[in-house]
């Protein structure tokens, strides 16, 4: 037995280290506790390090826009909810305001600073969450269970407001369905004299911990530029030094009236996000301030609603015992009103980026288009090109940071 | 109270007319909003010219989404631009025949619209000519329907235990 040209045949064996180089491919959900939400992530890695990745969505569609298409503009305001679940009050004034704006119907200024107040308690809310939640993937589950806390509180003020606490389908197009309770004003008013110092203790935690800083500094950093090409909006961008907000480029709900900052940050990384979103904490709890103020020195207590029967549903005491408001109340419920055709656009500022409504109606009694522009659906795209190169680790931080909500993902 | 820039829109439309005055087939004022429809075939370049023009600056694809318009057999594409120097919106729309549903992608112009592309397409059949990756993004691959064109059914429509005719449509 010859072994022929033995030293080729022992070449063969012997492969470069490139070419041994193997890459393993690894399922980050849909159902993985790091991705926060059902989507998921087809990594290839080469060892702890991301090479190449691919998401999959849709685990979670409902086809909201196509079930708008069959109901009328009050029944849509639910759905919206569903949208990002973290923050739902926020959609709903969004809605409401589109509504409001193809209707022509103006708001008194007494409405639009309690949305103000709602809407700013949800974002803070939302922050909340990602913030404590960037705690708990860097592995600090500490400050995440102190601020739940009050996440659950302002859920008890969404519910002695409106009834319901996460799907919160707050309000009626043309303002609120009940005046604010005594007990919900001394809960925002008790919630107002809490928080910050309980935010500054969950700053403390971390904010300048050493190993909470080795975690998120210059991880998933993006550049300015980037980011605008990639349709980033909300706290993203501002981390990347863009201070592009809707509350002050395009004011809605009176906002033009309050000072607050907008705060920016500077590399666009996790540690930023995070610094953004603190920040913007703070400055939401001033905006409630100064609404209230607002509220306290207007004569007016009682307005809660916009004066027009045609689109606002009357009190339920008047239904009753007034034939008009039992009319408008059939109208409206049966969807009997005109609804005039046009486009309109209009968006707000989610607490995660510019939540917009493109609404077309053709005179019918339901849209015969509503698209929603979902700010994480189109910065989610750029996550590949954040984590590309990075560890697993950081790209598990990079997520989170992103508040990418599946809802909205998804919608 | 609506506001708008009605200045910057005469700067956008004399603009455009001037340079793409076969392409432009029609302009509205919708709410707050100048709506301009151009012809499929000059989306890329109308967009490109908006984007890159110093005087008009239309550095932000706020989102993009598809149409159906039953009545008149056609497809639809509608782009939000958003000028952040100028604060200024605009709408542009395309419409295209539904026999021959394709336009041409702008994926070059804003890697944001890979994926808004990618929901047009899933939802109304609309063909992206030079697209990445154009496949199913929410609906699962082996869906054969467009389901946000109007012929598709919400429900069940052999139903018959339930009339509609008083609710809605």
């Amino acid at each position: 037995m010859t072994f022929g040209n033995y030293t080729d045949y022992y070449k063969k064996d012997l492969i470069s280290i490139e070419e041994r180089k193997e890459f393993n491919t690894l399922n980050v959900g849909p159902t993985h506790p790091a991705t926060h939400g059902v989507f998921q992530n087809v990594m290839l890695m080469d060892g702890e390090f991301i090479v190449e990745t691919e998401q999959t969505i849709g685990y979670i569609h409902r086809a909201f826009e196509k079930i708008a298409e069959r109901r009328p503009f009050y029944q849509i305001t639910p759905l919206t909810d569903r949208l990002n679940y973290c923050s739902a009050p926020l959609n709903n004034m969004g809605w409401h305001m589109t509504v409001e704006k193809l209707l022509g119907i103006e708001t008194p200024k007494r409405v639009d600073y309690l949305r103000i107040v709602v809407m700013e308690l949800a974002r803070i809310a939302d922050h909340l969450i990602c913030n404590s939640v960037i705690g708990v993937d860097s592995g600090a589950l500490t400050g995440f269970t102190y601020l739940f806390q009050d996440r659950e509180f302002i859920y008890e003020i969404f519910e002695e407001i409106c009834g319901s606490r996460l799907t919160t389908n707050m309000g009626r197009i043309g303002g609120f369905e009940r005046n604010f309770s005594t007990k919900a004003w001394d809960k925002i008013k008790y919630f107002l004299k809490n928080y910050p110092s309980k935010l500054q203790e969950f700053e403390n935690l971390l904010a300048r911990n050493r190993i909470f800083m080795d975690r998120t500094i210059n991880v998933g950093s993006f550049p300015a530029d980037r980011a605008l090409a990639y349709g980033f909006t909300g706290p993203n961008l501002r981390a990347c030094g863009v201070d592009y907000d809707v509350r002050v480029m395009n004011p809605y709900s009176s906002y033009e009236e309050f000072d607050f900052i907008v705060p920016i940050g500077q590399n666009g990384d996790t540690y930023d996000r995070f610094m953004v979103r603190q920040e913007e904490m703070r400055q939401s709890l001033s905006i409630i301030q100064q609404a209230i103020d607002k509220l306290g020195k207007m004569d007016d207590k009682e307005t809660y609603f916009a004066q027009d029967p045609r689109f606002v549903l009357p009190p339920k005491e008047k239904v009753y015992n007034n034939m008009e408001a039992l009319i408008w109340h059939f109208k409206i419920v049966m969807g009997e009103t005109d609804i005039p055709a046009g486009e309109v656009y209009h968006s707000v500022e989610a607490a995660n980026g510019e939540l917009g409504f493109y609404l077309v109606s053709d005179g019918g009694r339901t849209p015969s288009r509503l698209h929603f522009r979902r700010p994480c659906f189109i910065y989610y795209q750029a996550y590949p090109e954040m984590v590309t190169g990075n560890m697993l680790s950081d790209a598990v931080l990079t997520m989170s940071s992103m508040n990418v909500i599946a809802g909205e993902l998804d919608a | 109270m609506l506001k708008t820039n009605t200045h910057r829109n005469q700067l956008v439309t004399s603009k455009l007319i001037n340079q793409f005055a076969e392409g432009i087939e029609a302009k509205e004022m919708l709410a707050d909003m100048l709506c301009i429809t151009v012809q499929k075939e000059f989306i890329p370049e109308v967009l490109r010219f908006l984007r890159d023009d110093k005087e008009l600056d239309f550095n932000f694809l706020t989102t993009l989404c598809g149409m159906h318009y039953p009545e008149k057999k056609q497809l639809g594409v509608v782009y939000h631009l958003h000028s952040f120097n100028f604060n200024h919106r605009i709408r542009i729309k395309a419409n295209i025949k539904i026999n021959q549903p394709t336009i041409s992608t702008i994926t070059t112009l804003w890697p944001a619209a890979n994926w808004m592309e990618r929901e047009t397409y899933d939802f109304f059949g609309i063909i992206f000519k030079g697209h990445p990756n154009l496949k199913r993004i929410l609906n699962v691959d082996e869906m054969t329907d467009f389901p946000l064109r109007k012929e598709f059914p919400l429900e069940d429509q052999t139903r018959e235990d339930k009339d509609d005719s008083m609710f809605g449509r």
